[in-house]
């Protein structure tokens, strides 16, 4: 290995942090664990964590999309 | 549970396993590889799996059969704690994302087919190969003795009884994986993905309209927890801590055995991987759904003498008999990809990092490919042994033991693809260090998962794997920085 992906593309560096929102979203357990407001008859606490599988693929999607990927 | 045989679904069963049976013999021939006696062929499927077949092999090999029965099970028994799955299935592919592609291109450049073999190429340093070789293998027995659990769930399901019908389908299984490697699983996995996606979304519109929604699921699912007096559906403020870290250690974990670095492996380009980072979590809201099975059985009024046979009960008392069986079906074929896909990571790495390191080691590609082979064999058997002649609950403490260890080679595997501060010694002291202390930690807390951290008053209860990880990185550093560095560059000229 002789470079960094971090590195891949000049400007886009801070596109990798994006990356670390889903760990926020759902490691930090008081954000979401009530049963109100419920959606669907869903607890927040359930529905919250379905609504991340949708963001954290769009947000994954949007480094992707930022990246150089050659291979 | 039914105990008298039901022709009806017995009958679903059986073609649905015929029909899988037929494809793992025909794999050998799909996409005409001009031989299968390599590595590369047999037990990497000639490292050409675009996105599709990626996505339906990875899939079906990291959300196993054991998770249908198990998450369920959990959340049936003890409510939102057993829900940590969800967090875990998400926060696993922005590191697959990050770190995967990087693993990919070295493993490819270099012809690597096992995380030891990348840990060889990067240190030159063979103990530390051997290490991560021996928790590799150690960590994945009692993962192929789990789907074992999960198809005798089934069989038990479906009022046959003894262990015969399982021997039956384990010895199949073994054969075709013997003649096909790593393509029958991969032709397989898109039957029983396809099944298990068809089970779960029916049972999650059935059972629910059956049931007076979501909503009222929720609220007996409540009511049941309160009348206990333990679990809810909402976590208890001493689960966060517990809850967040079974999540993020387990996420850190899981693409370091040796049956998910095989879909990596296998993959035919590092963007294969990404788009499958950001295509995989498909299979995670499926595994969300899965779980809430386990509050349906609750508002179902069903009782069950184990909480593994919550799923199939489910399914037994909503679905017409003909739907159970498909739905048991999907299970049990369900526990045959991973099981294959798991004793040919194991495979791997005993021929790569034991066999040529060790026996011989001018093996040519056709003899590795045979000694892995026979290798697949005698993981499998084992499994099948431990299942038959040792206590369930052997299995279920090695899985748990299964995960701590196999986190202890992350640093060793991943953290020289980013950086070369660290030396072999340190890593190996590290590894030791994680892999010690830590199964001592679960040892002595009576094999949980949760070991709780006093410092002066407070205390915290964190997932021991995570504690163990924490440890091995710490002692790492420190050997790193204590002892000196040796003056000849250890990093091989290739």
């Amino acid at each position: 290995m002789d470079r960094n992906p971090r590195e891949q593309r000049a400007g886009a560096g801070w596109l990798w942090w994006i990356l670390l929102i889903p760990y926020i979203g759902l490691l930090w357990v008081p954000f979401y664990n009530h049963v109100e407001p419920k959606l669907f008859g869903f607890p927040f606490f359930y529905w919250y964590q379905f609504m991340w599988v949708p963001i954290s693929a769009l947000l994954t999607w949007l480094v992707y999309r930022g990246l150089d990927h050659g291979d | 549970m039914a105990t008298e045989i039901d022709p009806v679904p017995l009958a679903v069963c059986i073609f649905f396993f015929a029909l899988v049976t037929v494809m793992g013999f025909v794999a050998a021939r799909w996409r005409v590889p001009q031989n299968l006696a390599s590595i590369d062929e047999w037990g990497l499927g000639g490292r050409q799996f675009g996105t599709w077949i990626t996505w339906f092999l990875v899939g079906g090999d990291f959300y196993t059969a054991y998770t249908v029965i198990a998450v369920p099970a959990l959340v049936y028994a003890v409510g939102a704690y057993g829900f940590f799955a969800l967090p875990y299935t998400i926060i696993v592919y922005p590191f697959v994302f990050a770190v995967m592609p990087v693993l990919w291109k070295v493993a490819a450049d270099r012809g690597y087919a096992t995380s030891a073999d990348v840990v060889h190429g990067t240190y030159n340093y063979r103990p530390l190969e051997l290490a991560v070789a021996i928790t590799g293998v150690l960590a994945t027995m009692p993962y192929i003795a789990l789907q074992l659990i999960g198809m005798a769930a089934v069989i038990k399901a479906l009022g046959l009884t003894g262990e015969i019908p399982l021997i039956i389908a384990f010895v199949i299984l073994a054969l075709y994986t013997y003649s096909s490697g790593l393509r029958a699983p991969a032709l397989i996995a898109f039957v029983k993905d396809i099944m298990i996606y068809i089970v779960v979304i029916a049972a999650v519109v059935i059972i629910p309209a059956k049931l007076g929604g979501y909503g009222a699921i929720f609220e007996k699912a409540d009511a049941a927890f309160k009348a206990k007096g333990s679990g809810g559906i909402t976590l208890a403020p001493a689960q966060f801590f517990p809850y967040a870290s079974l999540a993020l250690g387990s996420a850190l974990a899981a693409f370091m055995y040796p049956h998910t670095l095989t879909g990596i492996f296998a993959s035919r380009s590092g963007d294969t991987i990404r788009k499958n980072a950001i295509l995989l979590p498909a299979y995670t809201l499926l595994l969300g759904l899965i779980a809430l099975l386990g509050y349906m059985g609750i508002a179902a009024g069903l009782k069950v003498a184990s909480n593994n046979d919550i799923v199939p009960e489910l399914f037994r008392s909503q679905f017409p008999n003909w739907f159970a069986g498909f739905a048991y079906a999907a299970i049990g074929i369900g526990a045959l990809v991973p099981a294959a896909v798991m004793s040919i990571g194991a495979a791997n790495l005993f021929t790569r990092n034991f066999w040529k390191a060790y026996v011989n080691p001018n093996i040519d590609h056709s003899g590795e490919a045979q000694v892995a082979k026979i290798t697949s064999l005698v993981v499998k058997f084992g499994a099948l042994l431990v299942i038959l002649f040792l206590p369930t609950q052997f299995a279920l403490d090695l899985q748990l033991l299964g995960g701590l260890w196999i986190m202890q080679t992350l640093p060793a595997l991943i953290f020289g693809l980013f950086f070369t501060w660290f030396r072999a010694p340190a890593l190996l002291a590290g590894w030791a260090a994680g892999f010690l202390i830590g199964t001592w930690m679960a040892w002595t807390d009576g094999l949980k998962p949760l070991h709780t951290l006093a410092f002066g008053s407070t205390s915290v209860t964190l997932y021991v794997g995570l504690i163990a990880l924490a440890i091995n990185i710490v002692v790492a550093v420190l050997v790193n920085l204590v002892v000196p560095a040796p003056r000849v560059a250890t990093r091989p000229a290739q």
